[in-house]
Order: structure tokens, then C-alpha cells, then sequence
């Protein structure tokens, strides 16, 4: 039975690649030497996670764009914006995202006193953030520019609360890092840990460089220069 | 003529069970219609054959069928391959044109040709009934929509709640009635007759009972339902207006013996409250929760 | 305290659902105690509950679906009963109960029945086509299938505790405002949808990473079975697609909860944006669910026609095409909103371009067969009902993607007809397929294949019988979730549609006795050699089922067959090509209950939410931190196999193979 299977011509696949074993140190995750090793798996899998999350912000600014107009009688982006406030935030985000990058370097280093300092700078630095920004949005509330006078508004809060909100959880997620850290040392997984962490303090500032242009100096660009 | 031959043959095998879209009573329909036809024509003439090629490989390649040659090789076929995939583009190129344009010439917005202008009706779906407005003529009907037949009409198209669908099947062209917008949907009745209508999106508890009845009259009997109607009954205002936003269901048609000008758009401009949604509160909410918190 | 709960959220007035939901509340109740007297407890704390193998989750995903798709089918049947009666008269289900049977039966069937079933065989199929021990985020997977649970959970609770939504399956606003439905309702949508989201997400990105970057050596792109990519691309597919939806579903919650404005009639809300949202992400939905369906005919159609599956390549580029198109068609689901002649055929060609890819895999299996030996076990029965039943969806869903034919039949019974027919005749078949093909994988043993095959016959002749009559009512107008009717040319129509909603289950009760006989009977249907169907990829090359280490040694891959082309080497040489490998100790992740704490969290936050019992909230959450730090502080993460258990499971499979060959037969 199954002769002219016997016979038939290998598929049209080559054979020649099955030469090339590799040892599994080498691996790339292409196939060649099997799975790829943990610190490289893990740092992809965070960076999918990233990549879904830039999705989620920017079906929130195409909300905004939809409804940058929609003031319903309300006040309007000119008219609520102050610059003074967003520029310490950004300068606040940006400082804590050095320090979060001094962070890197000092646990490479392994010194752990400068690994906690620097975690603590960034910690104190996104904190102001996100008072500034709780201050921000309690004085639009105050004076009746809150989510729920104009679709305008509404997807203002949104949009920015939302990454407030991813700040914040970066936050905790942060002091969760420092005891584990302290606890646990540099071990391995700690900072497979630590290295996701890097990478989600920096995607929430360049997320947060897209709110500030788009939104902020957008918004408060003159109305005969906006489309 | 092989399109238009197997056109005509799905037409006739399935007018036995009178299909109301397949069975147009104006030019928008039976556009529609025939686009529909055409597409599937084109498409069956390769579906059937694809479909019969299953189930004879299918068959005919069991294992149990000595004749049949056993190819395990046969994985690739460049040939094939060019076939396999120039078919379908092909198929698709020519139904992607017929789309194209269709979709343009029908239009839902696009003015009908015809020697008169067009009669001017407003529609506005409620909760759940809907109103339409002859505003040329200061006449307005609820769940009956009368027109002359052979004249086109052109409506503008809003809805004061949710989403509904104005649709009228033999008529043709669906179309959405959204708050805050206009739609617009140019349809024509070639003879006169009643036609169904209705809601074709679902718009809550109420929505089966939104279907209404489109008499399409001689020119004669409409000016004399306009007179009918303008001697009977209260007219539409802004306050009789606020009693329709309530929700209600299986609303018998009746007419407004006038309308307030510029209501229509005043409704689209929203300076008139939108549908206040249920009075009742449902057995879930009826601790503490204000039912409707925008309102006001 | 108790929030917007009280005695009066049980639906004493609507004694169907309640009779319904006490049914099944006590069923589980029943199933618990019984599981409990038996002791079965901890063994299914331990082997299941806990559990982060891959294999295990994925069966798990395909129960929940398997369970699900009954509750989704009773409302099927309900409907199909009311609308059979609702001629000229209210029925025997008010509007308000038919309103959340339709809108629960949409919900079930997408995200509880056909996500869980092909996440779950994606699950488990996946690591064991790619050569390797498990996903590259077990413990991550486990949570993820416990998120999707408790979403389903929470979804049935409705039935008991106030009410489901009444607005369709897509929640649309303005009627899903808290104006139009103040209920709990759409809450209980939004937050089951929102928890099992995220399960869904996790699992996206796991898949993503374990196809991308965990293979076994050699197993380069072109060598990936055709099932591993079309997981790749549904998976793809949802980490890009549901971040929409769940910043859609947050924005309507935002709306309902704190009075926003995004969907709103007042305040500049606009609620075409939550549409073209919700589209956004719902038209790739359509194939996150089918790619993995044509994945499990692409492998089960050259396995039955015992020959190489024909044009790989152009199965990978169709896969590839149709995963990038699928994000420019979304407008063809409302052409009816009036946007004009330019924007509605941009999309409509869009959209029929999708046919040309999809045509293309109907083509390649086609001449898969051609040349083959094809035996007719129930795989390939689905299969070959598949392409029937798929080739007709697919030109109705031609026909509708052209704007001019869907003004005529948007939203009528003949879209409901078209979707059925691609989602019961592509996902739902595939399923089934998969389900047959993989089961003695997973257990053992096989599946009693009469009463498959009688399961298969009562489906897919049911389907035409309950479908073929909505094909007809579109044409004749009939629109969909009227609750009554009064058009006497509509109600033949829908007495057959009626019978053939009885003739689908009488299948789905053939498929119960299926599973019953078959584990009655497994001494019969044991399968001892690990490959019962003469299979050509990896999952067939391990023991049936697998040992929790799938390979004890990884398998060097040499091309797109690899276990068949070992069979085929292995027939000539007269013995097993590779000689006993030295075993080593193999390291395996530890269980965790991670999953499933979270899962009960998010159950108990998602209730607290709907009921607005804020501190439960609190409490929730709270303990969800708890937990995560919990599971990050553990400093056990591994178990030991030792080299002696890898041996004599490894040795007891090479016996089983060397035993088919000694007989002369691979099958």
C-alpha cells in the first residue's frame, strides 16, 4: 500500500535546513533553535500588551477628535486649557521617566540603594503628575466644566483620566517593584519584572507626548487655525 | 443576455411566494432589486459549479473507490494556483464595479428623475410610532404615510429617541432615522396601493408595533385626503408635539390638522426635548435611581 | 448598603426566566454537592482548577463553550417558538423577555460560545502543533480563561438576579442610555463583556508570543502547520481589535455611571461614533472567530484525504490578506446611515475583496481532496458540510456588501440568515470539526462515531430547515427581533424555521448521548497509539493524551509535516527513525489558583458594580491587588519532572508507536 507515496518526491519543502541545528543559547525564537529564552519571550509579550494598549488610547482620541467640537453651549478647549499646569506635569513625567531610566542603570549595576532612590524619585515625580492633573481636573469641575456638560468634555476627561489612571496604576505598581526589590533582590524574574516596568513608564510617556500636543497645544491653538 | 437570462429565472423561480423586495412598486426598488439579482446571478454562476466540484472530488476520491488515482504529491500547482486565485479576483472585479456604481446611482439622497418636483415629507420616529410631516401642505399623519402615486417624494428623515429604520420593502432604500441628523431617501410609488412599513432596527419593547401602511393614491384622492385632513383633528405644535415623546405602542394612525412651521427642524436642531424614554421604572431600578438624569 | 439590590431585582413577573435560571442555578448547585460528596474536590482543585497546562485550559475554554452553547440555544429556541406562535397574537413572551432573550442569545453565542471554543482549541492545539512544552504565559493563560468564565457566569446571574439588556446584542445607543434602558440590564452586558475582555486580551497577546517567538527547533514560518497561523492572525486580530472594543463599552459605561456624554442625545453626544467603534472591532470579530475555524479544516482535510494540504503558501497569504482586510470594511454594517455614493462603495468593494482570499481557501482544500483518499469519519463530514454551507454564506455576505442590495435588506431576517450561515457554517462546524478530531487527543479515547455522524446529519440538515425560511422572510421583507407580527405570508415560514430549530436539536442532543456513550464505552474507543487519525502534524507525534511535558524531548522540525514525513521514513527504515533519546529532568510551571481568585473577584466586583454596592467594590478590587502582589512575591515557580517520569512516559509512547509499525499499519 502506499507506494507512490513511498516514492513521491518530498513536498515542495527544502530539506536541507534540518542541518542547521542550533544550540538552544542561540535561539532566536525564528524557528532555528527552538523557543526563545525567557527574557526575550517576556519582553515581547509586554511589548503586545503595550502595543494593544496604544490601541485602546487611540480609539480615545479619535473619541476626542469626534467631539472636540461638541461643546453643547459649554466652554471649550481655548477657553479651559491653562499651559503653565501641562508644562510642569510634562516636565514632572519626564523627570520621573530619567529617573526611572537612572533606575535601569542601577540595577544593572546592582546597587540597591541607588536602585531604591532612583525608583523613589520616580515615584514622588509621578505623583506630582497625577496631583497636578487631579488639581487640573478639580478646578475645571469647580468652575462647571466637568465630564458631564459637554461630549467635548466628556472625552477630554476621558482621554487624559485614563492615562491619570495608568499613571496611577504605574504608581502602584511601583511601590509593589521597590519591596520586591528589597525583598527579593535582583533576582531574575524580578527584573524581567522591573524591565516591563521600564517599558510601560516609557509607553505612558510617549502617550502622554501625544495628549500634549494633540490636545493640549492643539486645543489651545487660536479657532481660525484649527481645521 | 446570459446575466439578464438567469436573472429572470431566479425572478421567476422565486416570485411563486410573492417576495416583497423581489416584487418592486417603484423605481428605487426595483433598482435595488435588480442589482441584487444581478449580483447573485454572477455569483452563482460560480458558486453552483464550486459547490458541485466539492461534492464530486468529495465523492468520487472516498477511499473506497478503487478507480480513483491517489496523487499525495499533488500539493502544489503553480497553474492551479494562478487559477485559484484569479478566479475569485475576477468574479469580485466585476461584482466590485456593479457595486460601485450602484451604490451611486442609488443613492438614498439622490434626487428622482421626473417632469415635477418632488413632495416634501419630514418623517420622525418616536417611541414607537412615527410621524410624518407634509410641510408644504401643513399636514401631519402619525404610523400612515399617504402619497400620490407616480409622483416622487423626497423625505427628510430624523428620529426624536433612538435609532429606527425607515423602510417601506417594495418602495426600496432602507434608510437610518438618527437624533440630532438628517437622512435622506427620494422614493417613488409607480401604481396606487397600500404597502407595508416599518421600523427595521430595533428600537425596544415597542418596536413590532411600528410597522405602518404607505397608501399610495391617484393625485385626485391625495388632494382630497389633504382636505380630510386639515378639517379634522388639532394641529401639531410644540406642546402637542411633547405629548408624542412619550412612549406608546400600536398607535392607531390619525392626522394633525396642521403643523407649526419649522417643528421639523427645531426637532433636528434639538430645541425640543428628545423621547423622555420609560415613565415606569422597571422593577430593577426602583430603588433610588432617577430614571433619566440628562434630561433637564 | 446592599446598593440598588433588593428583593424586588428577582423577577418573580417573568416566571420563565426565573424557572429557567433556577433550573440552572440548581443544576450546579446539584453538580457542586455532588462533585463535593465524591471527593472529587481537591482532585479537581489540583488538576484542573489550578491548572496552567495549556491542554488542560484549552479543554476547559471548549466545556464552557460546549455548556454555553446550550443556555445560547435554549433562547434560540424560544424565539424561533414565540415568533412560530406570534402571529395576529402577544405570544407566550412579553416583549420585555423576548427583548433580553435575543439580545442574550446574540451575546452567549459570540463571546461565550464561539470565542471560549476556538480560544480553547487554539489553547490546546496550539504548543503541541509547535513542538514545544506549554504557552509562553501559563499562569497569564489560566487567568485569562478564568476572566472569560466569570464573564459568563456573570452573564447568567441576569437570569435570576434583575434582568438582562433589551437592546440586541451590539448594545447601540442611544437605547442603551440610561434614558431609554435605566435597568440593569445593559450593565450586566457591559461589565460581563468588559471582564471577559480582558481574558480574551490576555489570551491574544499569549498566543501572539508563544506562535512568534516559542517554536520547537526548525520549525521556521513556513514549516507552521496551517493552524498555528490562522491562530497567529485571529490573535493578532484581537489585540487589535478588542482595545477598541473595550474603550467603546468603557465610554457607554462612562455615559451610564457618571452621566458622560459620549453616545448621549444631549450635550453634543454622538452616538454613530459608538457604532463605527463597535464596528471597528466587530468586523474583525468576525474573523477573530472564522480564521481559527478554516485553521481546523486546513489540518483536518489533508489528514482525511491522506495527502499534503495543497498551496501552503497561498493559505498563508489568503490568511495574512484577510487579517489585514478586515480592518477596512467595518462601514458595510451600516451603508443604510445615508453616507453616500463614494464612502458606501469604497466599503462595499472592500469588503467583497475579502471574498477573494477566503474563495482562495475554499479552492485550495478543494484540491486537497482532489487526489486523495478520503475517509469519511465526522471531521471530515463537518468539513465537507462546511464548504457547502460556507460557499452559500459567503455569497450572501457578497450580496449584502453590495450597498444598492443591503438598502433592501439591512437588518432583515435575510442578514440573520447570512451570519448564521457563516458563523454555525464556518465557526460552529469548524468547532465541531476540531472537537471530533482533537477529543482522543485530550482524553484517550475517541468519540462514538454513529452517533457523530448522526449528530452531524440532524445539524446540518436542521440548519437549512431553521435558515433557508429566513433567506426567504428577508426577501419578503420581514425585519429582525419583532417580538409579534401580523403579515400572514411571513408565518409558514416561520413554523419551518421553527422545525428546523427542533431538527438542530435533536443534534445537539445526539452530540449529549455522543459524549456519554463514548466515555461509557472508552475501553472500545481507547486510542493506545496516540495517533488515531494517520495525522501529519506534532500533536499527533505524543501520547494520547499528552504527558504534561507534551515532548520529552523537543522535536527537531525538518519541514511542514514532520511527523509524517518520520511515519513515512520510519516504514521504510522498518523501525522508529530516531533511536531512545537521553531523558532529562524537565521543568514545568507550578499551578497556580491565581485564575481563578481573580475570576471570583472579578465576579464579586462586576455584581458590586452592576448593583452599585460600592465598598463590595472596594473590597473587590482591594483583593485583586492582594493577589497580584500574592502571586509576585511566590519563589517557587517550577516543578521538577524527574528524568525517570519523562522516561517511561516517553518509553511507553515509543512502544505504542513501534507496535503500529511492527503491524505493518500506521492506522
Amino acid at each position: 500500500m502506499n507506494t507512490e507515496a513511498l516514492r513521491a518526491p518530498p513536498a515542495a519543502y527544502p530539506r536541507h535546513e534540518a542541518a542547521k541545528a542550533v544550540t538552544a543559547s542561540e535561539a532566536t525564537g525564528h524557528g532555528i533553535g527552538g523557543p526563545a529564552p525567557k527574557r526575550i519571550i517576556v519582553g515581547y509579550g509586554f511589548w503586545i500588551f503595550l502595543l494593544s494598549d496604544v490601541i485602546l488610547f487611540s480609539a480615545l482620541f479619535a473619541a476626542y477628535a469626534v467631539l472636540f467640537k461638541n461643546t453643547a453651549g459649554g466652554p471649550s478647549a481655548q477657553q479651559l486649557f491653562d499651559l503653565r499646569n501641562v508644562a510642569v506635569e510634562t516636565g514632572c513625567l519626564l523627570a520621573s521617566t530619567f529617573a526611572c531610566a537612572m533606575a535601569s542603570l542601577a540595577v544593572s549595576e546592582r546597587s540597591m540603594k541607588w536602585t531604591q532612590l532612583a525608583l523613589l524619585a520616580t515615584g514622588v515625580l509621578g505623583v506630582s503628575f497625577v496631583l497636578l492633573e487631579a488639581h487640573e481636573f478639580t478646578g475645571l469641575i469647580a468652575q462647571g466644566a466637568g465630564p458631564t456638560r459637554s461630549a467635548f468634555l466628556s472625552s477630554f476627561f476621558t482621554l487624559v483620566g485614563c492615562h491619570g489612571a495608568h499613571v496611577t496604576a504605574g504608581l502602584i505598581w511601583l511601590g509593589t517593584m521597590m519591596a520586591q526589590f528589597r525583598a527579593k533582590g535582583f533576582r531574575e524574574d524580578i527584573r524581567l519584572r522591573f524591565l516591563c516596568f521600564t517599558l510601560f513608564w516609557h509607553a505612558l510617556d510617549i502617550i502622554w507626548v501625544a495628549i500634549f500636543s494633540l490636545v493640549y497645544l492643539v486645543g489651545t491653538l487660536p479657532p481660525q487655525m484649527l481645521p | 443576455m446570459i446575466r439578464a437570462g438567469c436573472g429572470t429565472a431566479i425572478a421567476a423561480s422565486l416570485s411563486g411566494c410573492h417576495l416583497a423586495v423581489l416584487s418592486p412598486a417603484g423605481p428605487v426598488a426595483a433598482g435595488d432589486g435588480m442589482v441584487m439579482i444581478d449580483s447573485l446571478a454572477i455569483m452563482l454562476a460560480i458558486v453552483v459549479p464550486t459547490i458541485a466540484a466539492t461534492l464530486a472530488v468529495a465523492w468520487w476520491f472516498r477511499a473506497s473507490n478503487g478507480r480513483a488515482r491517489y496523487r499525495p504529491a499533488f500539493a502544489y500547482s503553480g497553474r492551479v494556483e494562478l487559477i485559484v486565485w484569479s478566479i475569485p479576483a475576477l468574479v469580485i472585479f466585476f461584482l466590485g464595479g456593479v457595486a460601485w456604481i450602484s451604490a451611486h446611482k442609488l443613492d438614498p439622497a439622490r434626487p428622482l428623475p421626473a417632469s415635477v418636483p418632488p413632495l416634501e415629507i419630514q418623517v420622525v420616529s418616536l417611541d414607537w410610532k412615527w410621524l410624518f410631516i407634509y410641510p408644504k401642505q401643513s399636514v401631519a399623519s402619525i404610523n400612515r404615510l399617504v402619497v400620490p402615486a407616480g409622483v416622487p417624494f423626497h423625505l427628510r428623515i430624523t428620529s426624536a429617541s433612538v435609532y429606527n429604520v425607515f423602510f417601506v420593502p417594495r418602495l426600496g432604500s432602507e434608510i437610518y432615522a438618527m437624533y440630532g441628523m438628517t437622512t435622506q431617501l427620494n422614493l417613488e410609488a409607480d401604481e396606487p396601493g397600500t404597502y407595508l412599513g416599518l421600523s427595521a432596527h430595533f428600537s425596544g419593547d415597542g418596536f413590532p408595533g411600528m410597522s405602518f401602511d404607505v397608501d399610495a393614491v391617484q393625485s385626485a384622492q391625495f388632494a382630497r385626503w389633504l382636505i380630510r385632513a386639515r378639517s379634522a383633528g388639532r394641529p401639531l405644535d410644540a406642546r402637542s408635539y411633547r405629548s408624542l415623546l412619550q412612549q406608546s405602542e400600536n398607535v392607531k394612525p390619525y392626522t394633525y390638522s396642521g403643523v407649526e412651521s419649522g417643528l421639523f427642524d427645531s426637532i433636528v436642531r434639538g430645541e425640543l426635548p428628545p423621547g423622555s424614554g420609560p415613565t415606569r421604572p422597571t422593577p430593577a431600578t426602583a430603588t433610588s435611581r432617577e430614571s433619566s438624569r440628562h434630561v433637564g | 448598603m446592599w446598593g440598588r439590590l433588593s428583593w424586588q431585582a428577582i423577577p418573580f413577573h417573568e416566571p420563565i426566566a426565573l424557572i429557567a435560571g433556577g433550573f440552572v442555578f440548581a443544576a450546579l448547585g446539584a453538580l457542586l454537592v455532588w462533585v463535593a460528596l465524591k471527593g472529587y474536590v481537591p482532585y479537581l482543585w489540583r488538576e484542573w482548577i489550578t491548572s496552567v497546562d495549556h491542554k488542560r485550559i484549552g479543554i476547559m475554554y471548549v466545556a464552557l463553550a460546549l455548556v454555553m452553547l446550550l443556555r445560547g440555544f435554549s433562547d434560540a429556541l424560544m424565539m424561533r417558538a414565540q415568533q412560530a406562535v406570534a402571529f395576529h397574537a402577544p405570544g407566550f413572551l412579553p416583549p420585555a423577555h423576548y427583548d433580553q432573550i435575543f439580545t442574550a442569545h446574540g451575546t452567549i453565542m459570540i463571546f461565550f460560545v464561539a470565542m471560549p471554543f476556538v480560544i480553547g482549541l487554539m489553547n490546546f492545539v496550539v504548543p503541541l502543533q509547535l513542538g514545544v512544552r506549554d504557552v509562553a504565559f501559563p499562569t497569564l493563560n489560566s487567568v485569562g480563561f478564568w476572566l472569560t468564565a466569570a464573564g459568563a457566569l456573570l452573564i447568567n446571574v441576569s437570569l435570576v438576579v434583575g434582568e438582562f439588556a433589551r437592546t440586541g446584542w451590539l448594545a447601540f445607543p442611544p437605547l442603551s442610555e440610561i434614558t431609554y434602558s435605566p435597568g440593569v440590564g445593559v450593565d450586566y452586558y457591559l461589565w460581563s463583556l468588559q471582564i471577559s475582555g480582558i481574558g480574551t486580551l490576555m489570551t491574544g497577546i499569549n498566543m501572539v508570543t508563544t506562535i512568534l517567538k516559542v517554536r520547537a527547533p526548525g520549525m521556521s514560518y513556513m514549516r507552521m502547520p496551517i493552524f498555528c497561523w490562522t491562530s497567529l492572525a485571529s490573535s493578532l486580530l484581537i489585540v487589535a481589535a478588542f482595545p477598541i472594543l473595550t474603550a467603546a463599552l468603557g465610554m457607554l459605561l462612562l455615559d451610564r455611571y457618571l452621566g458622560f456624554h459620549f453616545f448621549t442625545n444631549l450635550a453634543g453626544g454622538n452616538s454613530m461614533m459608538f457604532m463605527n467603534l463597535i464596528w471597528a472591532w466587530g468586523h474583525p470579530e468576525v474573523y477573530i472567530l472564522a480564521l481559527p475555524a478554516f485553521g481546523v479544516f486546513s489540518e483536518v482535510v489533508p489528514t482525511f484525504s491522506g495527502k499534503a494540504l495543497f498551496g501552503r503558501r497561498s493559505m498563508v497569504v489568503a490568511t495574512l490578506a484577510i487579517c489585514i482586510l478586515s480592518f477596512t470594511v467595518w462601514l458595510h454594517h451600516f451603508f443604510t446611515m445615508g453616507a453616500g455614493g463614494n464612502v458606501n462603495g469604497f466599503f462595499g468593494v472592500a469588503s467583497m475583496i475579502i471574498a477573494v482570499p477566503t474563495g482562495v481557501k475554499v479552492f485550495n482544500w478543494l484540491f486537497t481532496m482532489y487526489g486523495g483518499r478520503i475517509r469519511y469519519d465526522s471531521p471530515m463530514l463537518w468539513s465537507i458540510g462546511f464548504m457547502v454551507t460556507f460557499v452559500i454564506g459567503g455569497m450572501t455576505g457578497v450580496l449584502l456588501a453590495s450597498p444598492a442590495a443591503d438598502f433592501l435588506l439591512h437588518n432583515s431576517l435575510f442578514l440573520v440568515a447570512h451570519f448564521h450561515n457563516v458563523i454555525i457554517g464556518a465557526v460552529l462546524f469548524g468547532g465541531f470539526a476540531g472537537y471530533t478530531y482533537w477529543f482522543p487527543k485530550a482524553f484517550g479515547f475517541r468519540l462514538d462515531e454513529t452517533l457523530g455522524k448522526a449528530a452531524f446529519w440532524c445539524w446540518f440538515i436542521g440548519f437549512y430547515v431553521a435558515f433557508g425560511p429566513l433567506y426567504v422572510l428577508g426577501l419578503e421583507g420581514m425585519t429582525r427581533r419583532m417580538q409579534h407580527y401580523d403579515r400572514p405570508e411571513w408565518h409558514p415560514w416561520l413554523l419551518v424555521a421553527g422545525a428546523g430549530a427542533l431538527i438542530i436539536l435533536c443534534g445537539i442532543a445526539l452530540q449529549v448521548a455522543q459524549l456519554v456513550v463514548s466515555i461509557r464505552d472508552r475501553a472500545r474507543l481507547r486510542d493506545c497509539t496516540g495517533d488515531p487519525w494517520d495525522g501529519r502534524s506534532l500533536e499527533w507525534a505524543t501520547a494520547s493524551p499528552p504527558p504534561v511535558f507534551n515532548f520529552a524531548v523537543l522535536p527537531r522540525v525538518a519541514g511542514p509535516e514532520p511527523l509524517w514525513d518520520l511515519k513515512r521514513r520510519a516504514r521504510e527504515l522498518g523501525h522508529l527513525v530516531t533511536a531512545e533519546p537521553p531523558y532529562q529532568p524537565i521543568e514545568m510551571p507550578r499551578n497556580s489558583a491565581t485564575g481563578f481568585i481573580t475570576a471570583f473577584l472579578a465576579v464579586v466586583t462586576g455584581f458590586s458594580l452592576i448593583w452599585h454596592i460600592w465598598w463590595l467594590v472596594i473590597v473587590g478590587l482591594a483583593g485583586a491587588y492582594l493577589t497580584f502582589v500574592v502571586f509576585a512575591w511566590r519563589d517557587l515557580v517550577e516543578n521538577i519532572v524527574p528524568a525517570d517520569e519523562v522516561a517511561q512516559l516517553d518509553r511507553a509512547n515509543r512502544a505504542a508507536r513501534a507496535a503500529t509499525l511492527g503491524s505493518g499499519l500506521l492506522r
